[in-house]
C-alpha cells in the first residue's frame, strides 16, 4: 500500500483517496467544448435536468401509487392529487415533464441531424442517443398506462395488439406481453415494473454511455469544423482564452446552459401549473372500462407521427393487407433513424442549409413529420386518410432516397 | 380543406418571417428560436385546439330560457297561497318538502323500489329550476326532460310522475309561485354549490371524492334507466366547464339518446353545480395557482442571475 502523508485540507484528504482533483479536471474544468455553438447545444443538459425532475417526482409518486386495477385510478386521482400534501405538484411535474422531455429530445435529435453531428466519428453518439429515444418511448408508454384511465387502457390495448401482426408468433406474443388474453391486472403490474425499475435503470446506463461516447469525437459545432482539440486546449490553458476555439465545460459551457435552462424552466413551470391539459388528456380522467371504447383513440403527442405512419396504409396493395403494410412501415419508422449515419453518404459535416441537396431533404422531413403528427390525431376519415397515406409514403421515400441524394451531393462537392 | 388553407397561410407567414429576419439581420440565436417556436406552435395548434375542434364540433349555445317549451303561459302571475293548496293535494303523496314541513315518507331504498328513482324533495325547486321549465315540467314531465325516446308506448315504460296537463295554466303558475315562495334562502359560496348539486344531481349520481353516494341504489337505477349513472368525482377534468355547461343544459344535444334527463336548471344553479364539481374534482386549484406564481417568480430570478453570470463568464472568452 502506498504511503499516505497526513492531509492538510479536506480536499487533499479526499484527493488522496479518490483522486477528486484530477477527476474534476477531466470531467469539468478541462473537458473541452467548442466555443462556436448556440443555445441548441444546451438541449443535452436540459434533458439531463428534466430526467432528474422525472426521477425525483417519480419517487414521490411511487410512495402512494397502487399498481392494481381496482386501486390505481383512485390512488392517483384521489390520494395523490387530493390527499397527499403537494402530491398534485409531483404528478403535474411528472406528467408535464414526461411530455416536455420528448419536445426537447426531438429538438436535440433534429439539431444533431441539422448540423450533421451523427457522422464522421460521431456514429456512436448518435446510436446511443437513438437508444435513449427508444428507451424513453418505452418509458413514456408504460407510464401512461399507470393511472388506469380510459386512454391508458385503450392505448395499451391498441399498441399491444399491434404485435399480433407479426407472422407466426403474433398471437402468442400478445398474450406473453399482456400476461393475459386481454389488457388486465397482470398487464398493469408488469408495465409498472418496467416503468419504475427496469427501464429507468437502462436509461441511466444509456445516458452514461451517451456521455462517454461524446468524449473521443468531441461535441460538434455550428460550422461542422474539425480542429485539433489538444492544440486549442493548450492555447486556452496558456491564457489565450479569446483566441482558442474551445471553452471549458465548467464554468464556461455550463454557464450558458444554466441561462438557457433558467428560461426553459420558466416555460416548463408555466405549463406545469397553468397549462397542463396537453400532457394529461381529459379522457384519461375517466376510469378504464374495457367495455366502453372511446370515440377517438390516440397515443400521446410524441408518438403521433409514427402512429400515423401505421395508419397511413389503409388499403391493400399488391395483395398485402393494409394492416400488414402499416405494421411494416411502422417498424421501419421506429428503427430507420438508427441508420442515419450510414444512409447519409456525403462526408460533408455542415449545417443543413449549407449543403446543396441535403437542405431540401431536411426541411421536407421536418414538414412531413409535422403533418404526420397533426394527422396522427385527427380521425382518419375522408381526405384525412389520404393525407395520412401521402405523408407516410413521403416519409418512407425520403429515407429511401437519402443515400442517393447525399451521394449526388458528395459528387457535386467533390467536383468543385 | 380548411386545414390545407391554414397550413398554406402559415407557410407563407413563415417565409415572409424568414426574409424579414434576414433583412433585420437578427441575432442568429433569436432566428433559431423563432423557427423552433413557429414549428412547435403550429404543431401544438394542430394537435390541440384544431384537433379538439374537429373531434368535438361546436353545438348550439346552452339555452337557459328553455324556449322550446310552450305549453304553459308563464306570463301569468301565480298565487302562492292557491299553489300551496294544489301542492298539498297533488304532490306530497310522493314528494317530500322538508322546508315546508312535509317529511319523507319512506327510506330512499323503498322509495326507489316503488318509483324507480327516489322522487326529489321539492324544497329548493323554486330556486334551482327555471320557471318556464318547471311550469312545463308539471304540465308534461317527459317532453320537458327530452326523454320521449325512452318512454315510448312500445317500451312499456312510463315515467313515474303523471302529467298535470289537465290543470289550467293559472293553476300551474300558482304552484310555481308557491315553490318560489318556500325555497330556502341559501348563502352564496360552496354551501350553495353543494346544495344545488345534491338537489339537482344527487339522486342518481355519486360523488365518491366528496364521500357522497347517489340516493337511489345503483341496482335500482340501472333497471330504471338502462345504465348506471357515472360517479361525477372527476367529471370536471374529463369533460371540462364548456362541455358540462352545454351537456347539463340539454344532454340530448351532445349525447343523443342518453337516459339522462334535461333537468332544467337556471343558469345560476347550473353554475353552482359546476362550481361544486370543480371544488370536489380539482380541490387543489387555488393552491396550484398561487404556488405557480411563486415558483415562476423564483425561476425568473434564477434565469436573470444565470444570464448575468453567463455574460460575465463569456466576456472572458469572446
Ligand atoms: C434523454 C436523453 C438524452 C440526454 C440526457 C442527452 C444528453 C446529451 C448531452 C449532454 C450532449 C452534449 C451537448 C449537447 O447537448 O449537444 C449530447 C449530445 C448529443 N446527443 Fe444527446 N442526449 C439524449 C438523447 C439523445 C437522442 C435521442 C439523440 C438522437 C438520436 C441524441 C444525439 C446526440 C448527438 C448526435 C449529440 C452530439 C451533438 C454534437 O456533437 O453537437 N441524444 N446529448
Amino acid at each position: 500500500m502506498a504511503e499516505f502523508k497526513k492531509a492538510d485540507s479536506m480536499l487533499e484528504w479526499f484527493d488522496q483517496r479518490l483522486g477528486v482533483v484530477n477527476f474534476a479536471k477531466v470531467m469539468m474544468t478541462e473537458y473541452w467544448i467548442p466555443k462556436n455553438i448556440n443555445f441548441l447545444w444546451a438541449m443535452g443538459v436540459l434533458l439531463t435536468v428534466l430526467f432528474t425532475f422525472l426521477v425525483v417526482s417519480g419517487i414521490f409518486l411511487l410512495m402512494y401509487y397502487k399498481p392494481d386495477v381496482n386501486m390505481a385510478f383512485d390512488s392517483v386521482n384521489y390520494t395523490i392529487m387530493q390527499e397527499v400534501a403537494y402530491g398534485w405538484l409531483f404528478r403535474h411535474i411528472h406528467a408535464v415533464g414526461a411530455s416536455v422531455v420528448f419536445l426537447v429530445i426531438y429538438i436535440h435529435m433534429f439539431t444533431g441531424i441539422y448540423y450533421g453531428s451523427y457522422k464522421k466519428g460521431r456514429e456512436m453518439i448518435w446510436v446511443s442517443g437513438m437508444l435513449l429515444f427508444v428507451l424513453f418511448s418505452a418509458e413514456g408508454f408504460s407510464g401512461y398506462m399507470l393511472p388506469w384511465g380510459q386512454m391508458s387502457y385503450w392505448a395499451a390495448y391498441v399498441i399491444t395488439e399491434l404485435f399480433g401482426g407479426i407472422p407466426f408468433i403474433g398471437n402468442e406474443l400478445v398474450v406473453w406481453i399482456r400476461g393475459n388474453f386481454y389488457v388486465s391486472d397482470s398487464t398493469l403490474t408488469r408495465f409498472f415494473m418496467l416503468h419504475v425499475l427496469l427501464l429507468p435503470l437502462l436509461i441511466i446506463g444509456a445516458i452514461v454511455f451517451h456521455f462517454y461516447a461524446l468524449r473521443f469525437p468531441h461535441v460538434n459545432n455550428e460550422e461542422g469544423e474539425f480542429f485539433d482539440f489538444d492544440e486549442e486546449a493548450e492555447k486556452y490553458k496558456a491564457g489565450d482564452k479569446k483566441g482558442s476555439k474551445v471553452v471549458a465545460f465548467w464554468p464556461v459551457f455550463l454557464s450558458k446552459d444554466f441561462f438557457v435552462l433558467g428560461f426553459f424552466m420558466l416555460f416548463f413551470f408555466y405549463l406545469t401549473f397553468f397549462h397542463y391539459g396537453f400532457a394529461m388528456d381529459a379522457i384519461n380522467f375517466d376510469k378504464a372500462d374495457g367495455l366502453k371504447t372511446p370515440a377517438h383513440i390516440y397515443p400521446e403527442w410524441y408518438f403521433l407521427w409514427s402512429y400515423e405512419v401505421l395508419r397511413g396504409f389503409f388499403f391493400d396493395i399488391a395483395g398485402i393487407s393494409g394492416k400488414s403494410l402499416g405494421l411494416i412501415a411502422f417498424g421501419i419508422a421506429n428503427v430507420i433513424f438508427f441508420l442515419l449515419p450510414w444512409l447519409d453518404r456525403s462526408p460533408m459535416v455542415k449545417p443543413a442549409n449549407q449543403r446543396p441537396y441535403f437542405k431540401y431533404w431536411f426541411w421536407l422531413m421536418m414538414a412531413d413529420l409535422v403533418v404526420l403528427t397533426v394527422f396522427g390525431k385527427l380521425p382518419p376519415t375522408g381526405i384525412n386518410a389520404w393525407i395520412g397515406f401521402a405523408s407516410s409514403m413521403t416519409f418512407l421515400i425520403l429515407f429511401a432516397s437519402l443515400p442517393f441524394i447525399t451521394k449526388a451531393e458528395a459528387k457535386k462537392a467533390g467536383g468543385k | 380543406m380548411e386545414f390545407i388553407y391554414i397550413s398554406l397561410a402559415v407557410a407563407l407567414v413563415l417565409l415572409v418571417l424568414h426574409f424579414v429576419m434576414l433583412k433585420l439581420s437578427l441575432n442568429k440565436e433569436v432566428r433559431i428560436l423563432v423557427i423552433i417556436a413557429s414549428l412547435v406552435g403550429f404543431t401544438y395548434w394542430g394537435i390541440e385546439p384544431y384537433a379538439h375542434h374537429i373531434m368535438h364540433p361546436e353545438v348550439a349555445e346552452a339555452d337557459f330560457t328553455f324556449k322550446d317549451l310552450k305549453n304553459v303561459d308563464t306570463s301569468l302571475a301565480g298565487n302562492a297561497e292557491n299553489g300551496k293548496v294544489l301542492v298539498e293535494a297533488n304532490c306530497i303523496a310522493c314528494h317530500s318538502i322538508e322546508s315546508a314541513g312535509f317529511p319523507q315518507m319512506m327510506p330512499n331504498a323503498d322509495a326507489a323500489a316503488s318509483y324507480g328513482v327516489v322522487p326529489p324533495d321539492l324544497s329548493s325547486a323554486g330556486r334551482i329550476y327555471d320557471k318556464n321549465y318547471l311550469a312545463n315540467f308539471i304540465f308534461d314531465p317527459v317532453s320537458a326532460m327530452h326523454l320521449q325516446h325512452k318512454y315510448t308506448p312500445e317500451s312499456g315504460k312510463s315515467f313515474p310522475m303523471p302529467s298535470y296537463n289537465w290543470m289550467s295554466a293559472q293553476e300551474i303558475m300558482d304552484i310555481v309561485a308557491y315553490f318560489e315562495s318556500i325555497a330556502p334562502k341559501v348563502a352564496e359560496g360552496s354551501e350553495a354549490h353543494k346544495q344545488s348539486f345534491d338537489a339537482a344531481c344527487g339522486r342518481c349520481h355519486s360523488m365518491a371524492y366528496a364521500g357522497s353516494e347517489a340516493l337511489t341504489p345503483a341496482e335500482t337505477i340501472k333497471n330504471y334507466m338502462g345504465a348506471t349513472p357515472p360517479d361525477l368525482s372527476q367529471y370536471i377534468k374529463s369533460r371540462g366547464h364548456h362541455y358540462l355547461n352545454n351537456f347539463i343544459n340539454d344532454p340530448q344535444v351532445l349525447l343523443h339518446g342518453t337516459s339522462m334527463p334535461r333537468v332544467g336548471l337556471t343558469e345560476k344553479a347550473q353554475e353552482e353545480v359546476i362550481a361544486y364539481m370543480e371544488e370536489v374534482g380539482d380541490r387543489k386549484k387555488a393552491e396550484r395557482e398561487t404556488l405557480g406564481l411563486w415558483v415562476m417568480l423564483y425561476t425568473l430570478i434564477f434565469a436573470i442571475l444565470a444570464y448575468l453570470w453567463k455574460r460575465k463568464i463569456w466576456s472572458e472568452v469572446h
